[in-house]
């Protein structure tokens, strides 16, 4: 690897001082999944690594009555320990047991997932339907941004230089709530999606009706999407397989993928569909009650 | 830049200071600077499993590990697993099973199943097939592995 600087500041504002100083040679560093393989091929001409894992506000996990705050530097493995957020969070966890395998769980954050921007990362759709909100740290001080607004195109964001994400809420989930993650790849584990799709719901209190859905697809777009009118049409809904088709075909109709050695064009638009459809019935289940997940995070009863 | 710093770890359960560069990575450290030459590069880049080690308890690949970032932590690598001589029960169950042929990848797959039987004493087949994912082997089709940690865990019932 390149020589560059290690530094590992104990706080918010050190690290705001080490990044200024280091300005564009320099670059937060979480679990590295991402970025010490980037150092290591050569892509990145750092000057400067500055280790955000000693600061305590990035290794935050906590949940209060507003919800859940999740430093962004916690590791998938800190998460998927956690019974409070697996309990509260179920579809959370369907990204966390999916990024990468064991050893890279040990590592790998949700906020580096979040920040390296890639189409196909596993977190995004599941941040998007859960309405997260992304708080930022910089030399011009602190601002939040909703997670459908933070990625601008591949491996791009709204972090503009000497800024780094800190943390991110998660609100706490309404009454009749529920989500999941679910994506296409062709094997079991350990590979980037080819199509991934989250969705969530909330229903009536008599759990017949949708009152209001999000939907977001990843790998079919420069960014992930929020798909807005497959979630609105949705809204005042009965839960039947006629309007859960309608979102299907929504989204369907959002992709806009490309062909790439994963899937081609029409397999992903094909799978943006099918995924949508049977997110938003895990999201349902979830929402009616149910609890189990496998080891994947799924849903008992909707393996792949 | 580029000179060396200090750093402060419990190495196997003992306390190491060692010298480093920031861009040495931890596989690097232990088997550069620290002559542990157990940990094996597979691959470099976080894919094979082979370089695994447990920091403070958790499964990590050293090769995406800094050094530096051991500072204050504890590590585990496959040296550190047997105790008082005496084989662990993994690796006593892989030679019985014949779980290697090469042996590169061996290291990395007793750390694994080290931690993941520290985590669940009594994984089923499918628990250890999927804890394993992130381990290739190129030699022995993964089934002896397989069966070697599962009679560990046997032992452990």
């Amino acid at each position: 690897m390149q020589a560059f600087d290690y530094i590992a500041p104990k706080s918010v504002d050190e690290a705001i001082s080490a990044l200024a100083a280091g300005g564009e040679k320099a670059r937060p560093l979480s679990g590295g999944t991402d970025l010490i393989a980037q150092l290591q091929e050569g892509r990145r001409g750092l000057e400067t690594v500055v280790d955000v894992k000693r600061i305590p506000e990035l290794m935050e996990i906590s949940i209060s009555a507003d919800g859940l705050k999740l430093g962004a530097a916690v590791s998938c493995h800190t998460i998927n320990a956690n019974q409070a957020v697996r309990d509260a969070y179920p579809a959370l966890i369907d990204s966390t047991h999916l990024i990468g395998g064991t050893q890279i769980q040990g590592r790998a954050s949700i906020g580096g997932n979040l920040c390296n921007s890639s189409p196909a990362a596993d977190a995004i759709p599941n941040l998007v339907v859960h309405n997260v909100s992304c708080h930022i740290a910089g030399p011009n001080g602190r601002r939040t941004v909703a997670v459908e607004d933070f990625c601008t195109g591949p491996g791009q964001n709204v972090l503009e230089n000497g800024e780094f994400l800190v943390s991110l809420t998660f609100p706490k989930p309404p009454p009749n709530f529920g989500a999941a993650y679910l994506r296409f790849i062709p094997r079991n584990e350990m590979d980037i999606a080819v199509v991934g799709a989250g969705a969530s719901v909330i229903l009536s209190d008599d759990k017949e009706t949708i009152q209001s859905a999000r939907v977001s697809l990843g790998a079919v777009a420069p960014t992930p999407l929020l798909v807005q009118e497959a979630g609105d049409v949705l809204a005042g809904q009965p839960i039947s397989e006629e309007t859960l088709n309608k979102a299907a075909d929504l989204a369907k109709a959002a992709a806009r993928p490309i062909n790439d050695m994963r899937g081609t064009i029409a397999q992903r638009k094909h799978l943006s569909g099918v995924l949508t459809q049977r997110a938003l019935r895990i999201a349902i289940d979830r929402a009616r009650g149910a609890k189990t997940v496998d080891e994947l995070g799924r849903l008992n009863g909707h393996g792949e | 830049m580029a000179n060396k710093t200090a750093v402060e770890t419990t190495l196997n359960g003992e306390e190491t200071t060692f010298l480093c560069e920031p861009r040495q990575t931890l596989l690097e450290a232990l088997r550069d600077e620290l002559g542990l030459i157990g940990s094996k590069e597979g691959c470099g880049n976080g894919n094979c499993g082979a370089c695994n080690v447990l920091l403070d308890g958790v499964l990590v690949n050293s090769c995406l590990v800094l050094a530096p970032e051991i500072e204050g932590r504890s590590v585990v690598t496959i040296e550190g697993i047997a105790e008082d001589g005496e084989l662990h029960p993994l690796q006593q169950k892989f030679l019985e099973h014949a779980s290697l042929q090469c042996g590169i990848c061996t290291p990395g797959f007793i750390v694994s199943s080290k931690a993941l039987l520290d985590e669940n004493p009594n994984p089923t087949e499918h628990d250890v097939r999927l804890w394993l994912a992130g381990n290739l082997c190129r030699c022995t089709g993964y089934d002896k592995i397989v069966r070697a940690v599962l009679d560990v865990a046997q032992n452990n019932a």
